[in-house]
């Protein structure tokens, strides 16, 4: 399967779907200008994903900033990856905050909550 | 063209404007369309200005949820006055001033006046939730709300009430039979934490 690598701006993030490598990461700000379009590749990749998945998926979230649009999009990705849980895979999501951060860190118990899906907050420390 | 009478009242109204912006805090104000690139500019620029006063990251944070959400909201819901059909993007007045205290970022734009009492009915509502109540709103919304064709996920006014920890000030005037004017402000206090 191809990668997708994007490296991010001040409006959208970093994106790394490898599956050769096993790195499953979005990090950086989301506020697209479109931001349906946006999403759309990385959705319709993890829609391919989920058919034949590795044995076990460790996503990574490591957003500074999201706006309530791309939040809607991040749901998607999570659905997502419940989907392959739901399938019988194992499936982990790192969600990563700023200790100082309690929105997002809230933002990710959020998700949580709604996704039915093994998931583990970290909090990191910015100099 | 203006005449030398207009020229002059012109100059006095902008030292006028200047001294009012002053004696209102005003550090931005706008009126016109709001694209991408002038969310970009104005989210950049307040940010810059927030580094250095040496707001707290927390304070900084709420401040650039807020302005992008309200600008989001003219940008996709507002009437473009000129109507051209090049222009997607709504257009209003947009203003941030700050005090010792507290940010606020306003907003005002022309709406269509049936579109007064769906609005005014889902800010109330938002205005009667308490924290935990704002959080299951938004929860239900972000699972059973659809994007809409102009990426809108319902959620804007929610996540301004949640980060601000503060109720949703604004008004509706009319403006005629079919048009009304949209005011809302949003304070965000620069203390350390506003958590309820």
């Amino acid at each position: 399967m191809q990668a997708i690598k994007i490296k991010g701006s001040d409006d959208t993030p970093n994106i790394i779907l490898d599956k050769d490598n096993g790195i499953f990461e979005i990090s950086g700000r989301s506020l697209p200008e479109d931001v349906a379009a946006f999403y759309e590749p990385i959705l319709e990749w993890l829609e391919d994903y989920t058919e034949n998945p590795l044995d076990k998926t460790v996503f990574n979230f490591k957003l500074e900033y999201f706006n309530t649009a791309s939040s809607k999009l991040l749901l998607d990705v999570l659905l997502k990856l419940e989907d392959m849980y739901d399938d019988g895979k194992e499936v982990l999501v790192r969600w990563h905050y700023p200790d100082d951060d309690e929105d997002m860190e809230e933002a990710g118990e959020e998700y949580a909550d709604i996704v039915e899906v093994p998931f583990e907050q970290v909090s990191y420390t910015i100099d | 063209m203006a005449n030398l009478k207009d020229k002059k009242e012109s100059l006095d109204f902008v030292y006028d404007f200047y001294v009012k912006m002053k004696k209102n805090n005003i550090n931005l104000a706008y009126e016109g369309e709001i694209t991408h690139q002038i969310t970009k500019a104005f989210t950049s620029l307040t940010e810059n200005n927030m580094i250095k006063e040496e707001d707290p990251n927390t304070v900084q944070k709420k401040v650039f949820h807020v302005m992008v959400e309200c600008l989001q909201n003219i940008s996709k819901h507002a009437e473009n006055r000129n109507n051209i059909v090049t222009s997607k993007d709504g257009r209003g007045i947009f203003m941030v001033s700050k005090d010792e205290f507290e940010y606020n970022v306003t907003t005002g734009n022309i709406i269509d006046n049936d579109k007064v009492v769906i609005l005014r009915e889902i800010l109330e509502n938002i205005n009667k939730l308490d924290p935990l109540g704002l959080k299951k709103l938004y929860k239900q919304q972000i699972r059973e709300g659809r994007l809409s064709e102009r990426g809108g996920a319902g959620l804007g006014f929610i996540d301004i009430a949640r980060k601000t920890g503060q109720k949703l000030i604004y008004s509706f005037l009319t403006i005629n039979e079919e048009k009304s004017f949209f005011v809302l402000t949003s304070t965000i206090s620069r203390l350390k934490s506003n958590k309820q």
